[in-house]
């Protein structure tokens, strides 16, 4: 079986970045992922990011991803594709790693190991909701933008955070008619510069409305929602039959935290950060030994956060290898903080701010 | 239905390869899952549940739901939205479990 210095999982934001700042520190890395093509979602990002120049704003996203993929190779990254990981072990050398290649099981060993799995989306259960038609507002936002497929031509989104906002939008730059987004709270989730754009782009934004079911035989054929009450009890009589042929689910993230349950990781629940997350510290270490998160397998946010955390934990676990001295790798690590921290700023950020402080603690009380 | 004239991104590329799906030719690009190519194509219903022969389709397309699974090549169980499409692959719609090609 064969061995090495690190041992990254999942080449997403947070798994490119870790890699890259491992090599950067002299370190052997080796990248896995399961899928054939490394950059996870951020090829399908066609908008330009948030932040400031240093988070590289103003970039869209599968520029940013280019730029890694980039890095990565003249780094000499070793990326293995086709690798799903099915399972992790501790051993008294590091973190065994289990994954299958072309029909056969694998182990690698790695000193360190980074957790980089990212996410899922989460699903919304109403009657109707498994025809045919109903997705997640990503997995739409793959085939549009990555497969140049259009799923559907009549859109209802569900939910008002950024991912429904950002889709909807998207879905109509593949020309797509985005009929209504709706939201259960009485507010819309996401950034108002997202909102002024559907709206200017005619599609109504229903706050207080939910799917009470969709009809269709074989596939979404319409689409049924109602106003909700300020308890989001529906309102008798609200009722609206819209003639879609796709519904997209955009209701929030449930970190994909499967590996480190099975590692023997601690965890602690944040509902902000998407459930249940794996306890880490400010060097984004886990409670079993080797074993670091990042991205949103650490709290889901998005694709900036988790490059920042995916650098933090590359320099931590670097330091940990003895490539970087203590005096080497503080200034690094403070840097990527700053830079976090300002990330987690504003009305969205702040909340998650708090959450990762409690995190933190959470990790010094040792539970 | 393709999307070929983007306002971001460049022109879409041609199919050129041909999967089939129940038998019938269905165009695709090399790299993208079978998926796409079936909803490029129209098809939305991948398989049918075990009990209630209910339709599926795509749901979380990052191979987590498996609600898109359909028979590929006479293995059941393939995860449409992570495979990627090779020229002549046989795609069959899948009825409940799915039975491998041999069992047939």
């Amino acid at each position: 079986m064969r061995k090495v210095q690190t041992v990254v999982i999942g080449a997403g934001p947070a798994g490119l970045a870790a890699s890259i700042e491992i090599a950067k520190a002299g370190g052997q890395v080796v990248l896995i992922d399961e899928n054939s093509k490394p950059g996870g979602q951020l090829f399908k990002q066609i908008h330009k990011f948030f932040g400031s120049r240093e988070h590289r704003a103003g970039i869209r996203g599968y520029d940013i991803g280019l730029q890694l993929l980039k890095e990565t190779e003249d780094l000499g990254v070793e990326v293995m594709l086709d690798s799903p990981v099915y399972a992790l072990y501790q051993d008294p050398e590091g973190v065994m790693v289990s994954y299958m290649n072309q029909g056969r099981e694998k182990a690698i060993l790695g000193e360190k190991v980074i957790l980089c799995t990212g996410a899922a989306e989460n699903a919304l259960v109403f009657p109707g909701g498994t025809l045919p038609g109903v997705m997640g507002a990503g997995c739409a936002q793959t085939m549009i933008n990555v497969n140049r497929v259009l799923p559907g031509q009549k859109i209802i989104m569900v939910g008002s955070g950024n991912v429904g906002l950002i889709v909807s939008y998207q879905l109509m730059q593949a020309g797509a008619d985005v009929l209504a987004l709706i939201e259960a709270a009485p507010s819309i989730g996401g950034y108002g510069v997202h909102a002024g754009k559907i709206r200017r782009a005619g599609t109504p934004i229903l706050v207080g409305h939910t799917i009470k079911r969709v009809l269709g035989k074989t596939q979404v054929e319409a689409v049924e929602i109602v106003a909700l009450d300020e308890k989001f009890q529906p309102i008798e009589g609200t009722e609206q039959i819209l003639e879609a042929d796709t519904v997209c689910i955009a209701v929030g993230l449930t970190p994909l935290t499967e590996l480190a349950w099975l590692a023997g990781c601690q965890f602690t629940f944040i509902p902000v950060l998407g459930g249940h997350i794996p306890i880490h510290d400010d060097n984004m270490a886990s409670t079993v030994p080797g074993l670091y998160v990042a991205g949103d397998i650490a709290g889901a946010e998005e694709a900036s956060t988790a490059m920042e955390e995916g650098r933090l934990a590359g320099i931590a676990a670097s330091e940990a290898l003895g490539l970087y001295t203590d005096e080497q790798a503080e200034p690094l690590k403070e840097a990527v903080w700053n830079r976090m921290n300002t990330l987690r700023t504003g009305p969205f950020g702040q909340k998650r701010f708090d959450a990762k402080v409690q995190m933190l603690a959470t990790a010094k009380g040792g539970k | 239905m393709r999307v070929v004239k983007h306002p971001i991104l460049p022109d879409d590329t041609d199919c050129d390869i041909t999967i089939y799906c129940d038998g019938k030719a269905i165009p695709a690009k090399r790299g993208e899952p079978i998926a796409a190519a079936l909803l490029a194509a129209g098809i939305r219903v991948f398989r049918e549940t075990a009990k209630k022969n209910f339709p599926r389709g795509i749901f979380c397309g990052i191979g987590r739901c498996t609600d898109c699974v359909m028979t590929v090549d006479g293995q059941p169980n393939v995860r449409t939205c992570v495979t990627l499409v090779r020229d002549g692959m046989q795609v069959e719609t899948q009825k409940g479990l799915g039975r491998w090609a041999e069992e047939a």
